[in-house]
């Protein structure tokens, strides 16, 4: 039976665990993403289905819990915005080495530094182009509704425990403060100890005398060794690419322009897409659901049948490199954008398709 | 009058004296012939052969000298960030209640980068155990200067000797944890005689039991030579650990069980 | 049907409360609804708004630089918001504490005294609920039926009591709420 709820994205992603059978979360409070602890805290997800809830003593820790738990095979879930993201990235990178799954959620603040509380889609680079040090990607997702917020957790779940790797859901703080409409999925139960050795035969669930002991760590201090884990992984990741790409194209069969955004920018942008449609202008949206792997393919295809396409962020330019890449300068590609914490609205959108691209 | 043994009589099982533990992987450690690293190593195994544990205990290696620890013990492991071990424990720990878990942390890595892990894990009573080695110095990285190095002490970042005017004072964390509610068993030991072996086997034993049986967390400190990093041979490392070591950092038990009413 | 609102007052006033009723309420009537705060340090005390959109369609851009309907709860509020109604749009403001009153020409004005209403009547508690009983008069984008199911979802069981409280408030507003300038 379906469970219609109006809930904030902090609160959706938060509930969202707790069915999807997680067994732990570990967080640290921060605007704009501190509902996701208080809503765990007030939900007692201990009593619910067994979840372990802990309010770590910063980022760093929380991620490293999940590191913990990760290497014993257990769903774990972590969030936080932009400055805790940031003190995360060593555990990210950590994970990624020791190929860990794990899904960490970023309501995203302006930056750099401290910034402000209000949205942002500034950490787009940090999040795609790795963040951490070494050679790793991890597969982000980007909701761009209350709904997505929602499933984007069971489906983070199921690719980082297929590819045995971090998982981010890159949100904002639209997403996160905003309340819409959620359809709930059902309680699914978390996994026993056995279900855990058949999902997860490499992590730490204790050496039984039926196999060799299982270690979870990032180091080889052997450069051969280390070279065949990297490219290990870098197979593992061309896999991801070939088959987890995910995006939503909408008007873009007749289109002569094209407007790509992602996240709640996508929203403000399906808007500008209306307005100038009512003007006569026909122009599409495309919207990148996963920014790694990045739909390269569509734009790559598009960029043969429209005359340009304008990239709209909440940041000075970061998903335009992938765009640019993709389309292989073969139209023109131009950025519109705004910053710290201010969001760009409709009419800006539409303002700056006609000069940058239309008229450019 | 005395008859010499063959070597089968040698191998029979009654005139056994000796033997690897079956928990150390047979392969030679990778730790400097005198350092305390492998005794203690051995210890953690034999409590774990005793307990029958092997498939109920996962431990998390530093970053250190100690990193490598998963390569000689045969036990299900996990390496941690620098730091952050005790973070990883926390969770092992409360999401399987059942396990024996235990980290193995050096000075650097417990009481420098990761004093704010310690002091919390410390503090909400975490069900593990927490085997700190102290020899004052950076071993790993060749011998800089750990928080616990001793006033006037030299390393490759102090090489006139630990000014505590300009490089602060040496942290004595044990004394530290001890004050704080979560801990439920604090002790100070050494591995450079038998008897000393002996009695942080039965310290390390009294920490595994306790964290098991839901306690709080119990909090083992083994002071040890680092005689690469301090430049002396095994023999005088020790002596020189007994001298200026022990004076600053007391052997013996910190904190016991308010119930148990057993000091040693 | 897209109805996209606007509602700004003080922190504290129940601005945020009203938005959640009324998007619950149009979750329950299956509409598509936004509500998205400003939120930060605009706590008690401090200015609070928010955008509820209520649509049978997806809903695109939660968030807005021009509204079909301004609620407008003090004169920091009026200046901010009352240029950004649509052109025959509707504004609904309390007179209380307004020094300026609207002066748009092209679009409906509608006032009701809330916080006097409240104040007269022992319920300052749902001031808020009236304010909102005045908009639904004028733009009855749910049903009391389904107003009633949103009440019961948005307030913690502990305050069920209330329900009966909150909907003699929208009530009055709906009794009370005057029009100032009417287009033909």
């Amino acid at each position: 039976m379906k469970e219609l709820r109006l809930m904030k994205g902090n609160e959706a992603v938060a509930e969202a665990a707790i069915r999807a059978g997680a067994d732990a979360y570990f967080g640290y409070p921060i605007t704009p993403q501190s509902e996701v602890l208080e809503y765990l805290m007030a939900e007692k997800p201990y009593e619910r289905t067994g979840m372990v809830v802990l309010q770590a003593e910063s980022e760093v820790a929380a991620i490293n819990m999940c590191y913990g738990g990760a290497s014993c095979g257990k769903k774990v879930m972590t969030s936080s915005s932009s400055p805790g993201i940031s003190l995360k990235m060593e555990g990210i990178s950590y994970m990624a080495g020791a190929e860990l799954p794990c899904l960490i959620v970023n309501v995203v603040r302006g930056g750099p530094g401290l910034g402000t509380i209000q949205p942002s889609q500034g950490d787009y680079f940090q999040a795609t182009k790795g963040g951490g040090h070494g050679d790793y990607r991890m597969i982000v997702f980007t909701p761009a509704s209350v709904q997505e917020m929602c499933d984007f957790v069971p489906l983070g779940f199921d690719l980082a425990f297929k590819y045995r790797n971090p998982v981010m859901i890159l949100s904002d703080g639209v997403i996160g403060q905003m309340m819409e409409k959620v359809e709930l999925f059902e309680q699914q139960p978390r996994m026993t100890h056995e279900e855990t050795i058949k999902a997860a035969p490499w992590a730490t669930t204790g050496r039984t005398k039926d196999r060799e002991r299982n270690i979870i760590t990032s180091l080889d201090l052997d450069p051969s060794k280390q070279e065949k884990h990297v490219m290990k992984l870098n197979d593992k990741y061309n896999e991801i690419e070939a088959n987890e790409v995910r995006y939503e194209a909408l008007q873009c069969e007749d289109a002569d322009y094209v407007i790509t955004a992602f996240g709640s920018s996508a929203r403000i942008c399906q808007k500008a897409i209306d307005i100038a449609r009512a003007e006569g202008i026909k122009v599409g949206l495309v919207r990148p659901i996963t920014v790694w792997p990045f739909p390269k393919a569509v734009f790559k295809e598009l960029s043969k049948k429209v005359k340009g396409i304008l990239v709209v962020e909440m940041n000075l330019g970061q998903m335009i490199e992938d765009v640019k890449l993709a389309v292989d300068c073969k139209i023109p590609v131009e950025h519109y954008g705004r910053t710290g914490g201010i969001l760009p609205s409709p009419d800006e959108v539409v303002e700056n398709l006609k000069k940058k691209i239309i008229g450019g | 009058m005395s008859e010499t043994l063959t070597r089968d009589q040698i191998i029979k099982p009654e005139n056994l004296v000796y033997r690897r533990t079956p928990l150390m992987v047979d392969r030679p450690l990778s730790y400097c012939p005198g350092c305390g690293h492998g005794t203690v190593h051995r210890l953690i195994m034999e409590i774990i052969e005793e307990l029958d544990a092997q498939a109920r205990t996962v431990g998390v290696a530093p970053v250190g000298c100690s990193v490598l620890a998963y390569e000689f013990l045969d036990i299900d492991m996990q390496q941690a960030a620098h730091g952050r071990a005790p973070a990883l424990a926390t969770a092992i720990s409360r999401m399987n209640p059942d396990k024996y878990v235990f980290t193995y942390q050096g000075d650097g890595d417990l009481a420098a980068i990761g004093t704010a892990e310690t002091i919390h894990a410390c503090n909400r009573a975490e069900n593990f155990v927490i085997v700190f080695i102290n020899n004052g110095i950076y071993g790993m990285t060749g011998g800089q200067m750990a928080p616990t190095t001793l006033p006037g002490m030299k390393a490759s970042t102090c090489p006139y000797g630990r000014d505590t005017a300009i490089m602060g004072n040496p942290l004595k964390i044990t004394e530290l944890v001890a004050q704080l509610p979560g801990t439920y068993f604090v002790t100070r030991q050494s591995v450079h005689t038998p008897a000393n072996v002996r009695k942080t086997k039965k310290a390390l034993r009294k920490a595994f039991d306790y964290s098991f049986a839901k306690k709080g967390l119990c909090f083992v400190e083994v002071v040890s030579n680092c005689n690469s990093g301090w430049k002396m041979t095994p023999v005088q490392a020790n002596q020189w650990m007994v001298d200026n070591m022990f004076p600053f950092y007391p052997l013996g038990d910190i904190k016991v069980p308010q119930d148990a009413g057993e000091k040693e | 049907m897209t109805e996209e609102i606007i509602i700004a007052g003080f922190g504290g006033q129940g601005v945020l409360s009203m938005g959640k009723i009324l998007a619950y309420s149009g979750v329950m009537q299956n509409k598509e609804v936004s509500w998205m705060p400003s939120y930060g340090p605009e706590m008690r005390g401090g200015t609070a708004n928010v955008t509820v959109i209520i649509s049978d369609e997806r809903i695109s851009s939660p968030i807005l630089n021009s509204y079909d309907t301004a609620i407008i709860l003090n004169q920091q509020s009026m200046d901010k918001f009352e240029k950004t109604v649509k052109p025959g749009g509707l504004l609904i403001y309390d007179g209380n504490g307004i020094t300026r009153h609207p002066e748009r020409k092209d679009i409906n004005i509608y006032r009701v005294d809330a916080a006097d209403e409240a104040a007269k009547l022992g319920i300052l508690k749902v001031f808020n609920m009236i304010v909102l009983g005045a908009f639904l008069k004028l733009k009855p984008v749910v049903s009391s039926e389904f107003m009633r199911k949103g009440l019961e979802k948005s307030l913690p069981k502990r305050h069920h009591g209330l329900i009966p409280e909150n909907e003699k408030a929208v009530n009055v507003g709906k009794e009370i709420v005057q029009p100032i300038q009417v287009l033909k």
